[in-house]
């Protein structure tokens, strides 16, 4: 187990680092949330907007901040010309789970800021019920990072990359799309912790299914 | 030849026999069909529409049946044979779309309501969308074969997901002749019989073109690896 941990934890370091050195994509990120919040502020101005459309727009920023912070996992090893390195010097299991890694490190952080910051803003969100809003946003980021890892290794080797990137993932990512939009209204009316299991059980199946076939396909993506 | 003559007559018996055949409380005779409680005379959509959609299920399988394949043989029929009966399947898909779209004009009043059913193929078309945008931008073709086959598969990996999850969110309006909680076919003989060949003729439809489709591709990929030489 430790033998194939530690390469795993030296790409992330390595993709952590570099992210620190530029703050390329934690930068971009940051804006756009506070620009996206700040259009939708202006845009409901004085209204206070029902749980279903707040839900909505929660997930909403969350999936299109991801959409414009993960496309680059891949890309910049293709067009730093680092794949070639990554190819000899590790096996295609290493590079999915350290890219993986450095992705959900780089969602928690966004999430984070932007829930933290839709919670203050927003008028009418309050949440009510917080054990299932906390394991909404963990087992939804959690699957968001996983689907969008894979879809950025495949969108690395095409032509047009970053408009692909929406249009291949969103079809993928919406049952659990679907699903934490549910369970963020249920957290806003304040239900118990009960009735939202069975979605949690489909949100944690979907992250097992799509990370396992991510590790059986991630060899074809990789090798040329 | 004898194919093409056999689909024939099959196609023209569901025409006439699905549209023509009366719709009685109960049926005596053998040409009778039992009125759907509810639906009327517009349940003889399900000689259309049920088939477009059976269709499209299959094309989407074979479809990933075949990409899997390639990725295991690396035979560059096997994406041929995956991208052509994903083509048919995205066709059927569309066309089982519109006649839904057409029949719950007059059911349930509106063109579009997001019922589960309406998702669900929604999402099949949205799917097909992006692997077809995918195959465009790539040009290595060994490269769109491999990346369209493993796109492909991540993509069926998440539709078993919406037959469960969809339901549990809104209930649907959507008939079930085929598949209900109680498991029984509410269908007389008669009906039966024309639904089956119905079935089967839309397949035989679909095996027709796919064999066509993957003829002239082949010719062309020979045609191409001749001028190389």
């Amino acid at each position: 187990m430790i033998k194939y941990l530690i390469p795993i934890i030296a790409l992330f370091q390595k993709d952590f680092k570099s992210e620190i050195r530029t703050r390329y994509a934690l930068n971009a990120l940051v804006m756009f949330v506070i620009t996206t919040i700040s259009i939708i502020l202006f845009a409901i101005a004085y209204e206070t907007p029902p749980y279903e459309i707040l839900a909505g727009i929660l997930w909403i920023i969350i999936f299109f901040s991801a959409m414009s912070g993960m496309a680059r996992t891949f890309i910049s090893e293709e067009e730093k010309n680092t794949v070639m390195t990554l190819h000899i010097i590790t096996t295609p299991i290493t590079v999915y789970f350290g890219k993986l890694l450095f992705n959900l490190v780089l969602l928690v952080v966004i999430n984070c800021f932007s829930t933290v910051l839709y919670i203050l803003l927003m008028p009418n969100f309050s949440i009510k019920s917080p054990d299932i809003f906390i394991i909404t946003l963990i087992l939804g980021t959690i699957g968001l990072a996983s689907t969008s890892t894979i879809i950025a290794a495949i969108i690395a080797k095409s032509n047009t990359k970053g408009t692909l990137y929406p249009v291949l993932s969103f079809p993928i990512l919406l049952p659990l799309l679907l699903e934490v939009i549910k369970t963020t209204k249920l957290a806003l009316e304040g239900e118990y912790f009960q009735k939202a299991i069975p979605d949690f059980q489909v949100m944690i199946a979907y992250f097992i299914v799509i990370t396992t076939s991510s590790y059986l396909l991630f060899d074809y993506i990789w090798k040329d | 030849m004898i194919y093409k003559i056999m689909l024939g007559i099959g196609l023209t018996i569901i025409i006439i026999a699905g549209l023509s055949l009366p719709m009685v409380e109960i049926p005596k005779f053998w040409y009778e069909m039992p009125i759907v409680p509810g639906l009327g005379d517009k349940a003889r959509i399900i000689f259309f529409h049920v088939p477009t959609a059976w269709v499209s299920v299959i094309a989407f399988i074979s479809s990933l049946y075949f990409g899997i394949k390639y990725l295991r043989t690396k035979e560059f029929v096997n994406d041929i044979k995956s991208s052509t009966a994903a083509s048919l399947g995205f066709l059927f898909c569309i066309l089982a779309t519109l006649t839904g779209a057409i029949w719950a004009k007059f059911s349930w009043g509106t063109y579009w309501n997001w019922d589960p059913r309406q998702t669900s193929i929604f999402i099949l078309l949205l799917i097909y969308g992006a692997y077809f945008t995918l195959r465009s931008s790539i040009e290595n073709e060994e490269k769109k074969a491999t990346l369209s086959a493993v796109y492909s598969i991540i993509a069926g990996l998440t539709v078993p997901f919406f037959i469960f999850i969809m339901p549990r969110i809104v209930s649907s309006l959507h008939p079930d002749p085929i598949v209900n909680p109680q498991a029984k076919i509410h269908m007389n003989p008669t009906m039966l019989t024309i639904f089956l060949i119905s079935l089967l003729a839309f397949t035989g439809v679909y095996l027709w073109i796919f064999i066509l489709k993957i003829r002239v591709l082949n010719l062309i990929l020979h045609h191409k690896m001749k001028e190389h030489e």
